[in-house]
């Protein structure tokens, strides 16, 4: 069965068209990514599906309930970890999660073994009687997370559940989303622009520009861009790229002195092609293709970490500071 | 309909938390009518004497300080839906399956609640400054409070309701709830100052819960204000409040629901 469903979503904002017609479904229990730069539509996309906004135009279907018709049935059935933190940084983490549960009708009998079930999971249970102000943005992200589980819902939305956490914090946070994959048969619909934790999903939309360029497996999409990645460094670059473009009938790319290009069964070809080509080879290496590669197969573009909006980390960071 | 009152106590139980676990400002909203009562009194309680036969400065003022602690935490409500659109708290009640209409109404009763315990502690000063208090004075304050409170809660929610940042919302509340504070008749009579005056204060609605409370402690013979010819007793005044307080939480229900 498909937990969400969506079809031709469209959203604009006055002049601007966020979302152009985005279309996919996600299945019972798998972790689905979508992936791209920031601006691309995602998190306006994530809001249709939580009834936080109108879509101007398409339907979608979140366990079986229109996000239109059906909302409060909707908000019911997900559960919801946003971008930035909405925690009552006042009161004490139980208390938080409480004032979810009253919030969505847990009767107490559930209520207080399922909340002291997450916490732990989660590793909050010694710090439950802390204020929120005390908590690190590791532990605020893992507390919404468990919030968000409270009410048993069938969905996770998470919107960059790992922004702005260091490295070691955000492998933490996905050990946790694994574990909660395996005991909770939940399905989870994820938002991210950092690659490497697009790999971590069951199936990936890789959206730009408010349109879906790609949906498939990791494994597929990866072969999609045509076997193996070569980058040489050459001692004349402009000459290499044009020999590679003319004699050898690739696409280069060139970028901070490095060339790339793709090539069937890679292994086969670097040693024909390093005894054979004229000119002085600096280095030369061969990988397995990243998404950052069927990103830029697919868009022209490199999908960038500095694309996080500065403004925003700026106030965030102004934020964090007025606690 | 069960929602709409299950949301109303989940708001109103986090309002209470908070004040509960957010003590300076439990203390912040006694500072000024305190500060207003002890300055004011010793600055002009031995200039004017008697206001009325049996009334000096300092009891003719205190009805009102009583309602301005009141009108204080009242209207900071609305900040407090300012302060969850700030910091995110807001998203989590509205993709929550909760009533918005029940969201700004159980922000009133929340505000409301915390406002008759600041009153109530308020009253303390009632024998200290040689106001006349007893139980009956107590019974008949209480819901005059109750509907002066929800109706200011009201009007702070109003002006919260589609405010985006704190800084907006406290140039805002300098402009309204000075005024109103100034022209409610807490520091002098309405009747026989300039007219501008007067008919700004009979505008207020602050003013009739003011006179009503007054009525209470001190009697009916002080009532001070006339409209149409019509001196208005402690009922009149009620009524009168409360339909502000209507015309409030409508408008700011109607306002918020529409933004979000």
């Amino acid at each position: 069965m498909d937990v969400i469903e969506a079809s031709n979503l469209v959203k604009r904002f006055g002049e601007l068209e966020a979302v152009k017609g985005v279309s996919f479904s996600v299945k019972e229990g798998e972790i689905f990514g979508f992936l791209g730069p920031n601006g691309a539509g995602k998190t306006t996309t994530i809001n249709i599906l939580c009834t936080l906004l109108k879509p101007t135009d398409g339907q979608a279907k979140v366990n079986g309930y229109d996000v239109v018709k059906e909302r409060s049935q909707v908000r019911q059935s997900i559960g919801l970890v946003f971008q930035e933190p909405a925690l009552d940084d006042y009161l004490t983490a139980e208390q938080n999660l409480r004032f979810h549960g009253y919030a969505y009708g847990i009767p107490k009998n559930v209520l207080e073994p399922r909340l002291k079930e997450l916490l732990e999971m989660m590793e909050l249970w010694d710090r439950r009687k802390g204020k929120i102000n005390t908590y690190s943005g590791g532990m605020k992200r893992r507390l919404e997370i468990a919030r968000g589980l409270l009410h048993h819902p069938r969905v996770l939305f998470l919107d960059e559940p790992t922004l702005g956490l260091d490295p070691q914090t955000r492998r933490h946070i996905w050990d946790y989303i694994h574990d909660l994959r395996k005991r909770e048969n939940l399905a989870i619909f994820m938002t991210t622009h950092y690659m490497d934790e697009a790999e971590n999903c069951d199936r990936i939309a890789i959206i730009d520009y408010g349109r879906t360029v790609a949906l498939d497996t990791l494994e597929k999409l990866k072969d999609g861009v045509g076997g193996d990645v070569i980058s040489v460094k050459t001692e004349d670059n402009e000459e290499a790229m044009r020999l590679l473009e003319g004699q050898y009938k690739l696409k280069p790319d060139i970028e901070n002195g490095i060339i790339s290009f793709t090539v069937p069964h890679g292994e086969e070809f670097l040693p024909k092609f390093v005894s054979g080509f004229p000119l002085r080879l600096l280095s030369i290496g061969l990988r397995r293709p990243t998404l950052e590669d069927v990103f830029l197969k697919l868009t022209g573009r490199n999908i960038r970490e500095q694309e996080v909006d500065s403004m925003q980390q700026m106030k965030n960071m102004a934020r964090m500071r007025r606690h | 309909m069960s929602i709409v009152f299950r949301t109303i106590w989940v708001i109103a139980y986090r309002e209470l938390l908070r004040f509960v676990q957010d003590r300076p400002r439990m203390f912040s909203s006694f500072s000024m009518p305190i500060i207003f009562l002890i300055i004011f009194g010793a600055g002009f309680g031995r200039l004017i004497g008697q206001m009325m036969p049996g009334v000096n400065y300092i009891q003719f003022m205190y009805p009102g300080i009583l309602a301005m602690t009141v009108l204080m935490t009242s209207v900071m409500s609305g900040v407090s839906i300012v302060w969850d659109r700030e910091f995110g708290f807001l998203k989590e009640v509205l993709v929550s399956p909760l009533s918005r209409s029940g969201v700004l109404a159980g922000k009133a009763v929340g505000a409301a609640t915390i406002a008759i315990i600041q009153g109530a502690i308020m009253l303390v000063l009632a024998p200290i400054v040689n106001v006349p208090i007893n139980l009956g004075t107590v019974l008949a304050l209480l819901p005059l409070l109750l509907i002066l409170s929800l109706a200011l809660s009201g009007l702070g929610l109003l002006i919260g309701a589609r405010m985006r940042s704190q800084q907006g919302f406290q140039i805002v509340m300098q402009l309204v709830i000075f005024p109103m504070m100034f022209l409610s008749g807490i520091f002098f009579p309405i009747s026989g100052v300039a007219t501008w005056l007067e008919v700004l204060s009979k505008l207020n609605p602050v003013t009739y819960g003011i006179d009503a409370i007054r009525q209470v402690f001190l009697g009916t013979e002080v009532a001070g204000v006339t409209v149409f010819g019509h001196t208005m007793g402690i009922v009149d005044s009620a009524i009168v409040v409360a339909m502000a307080g209507v015309v409030f939480l409508t408008a700011a229900i109607w306002s918020f629901n529409k933004q979000e």
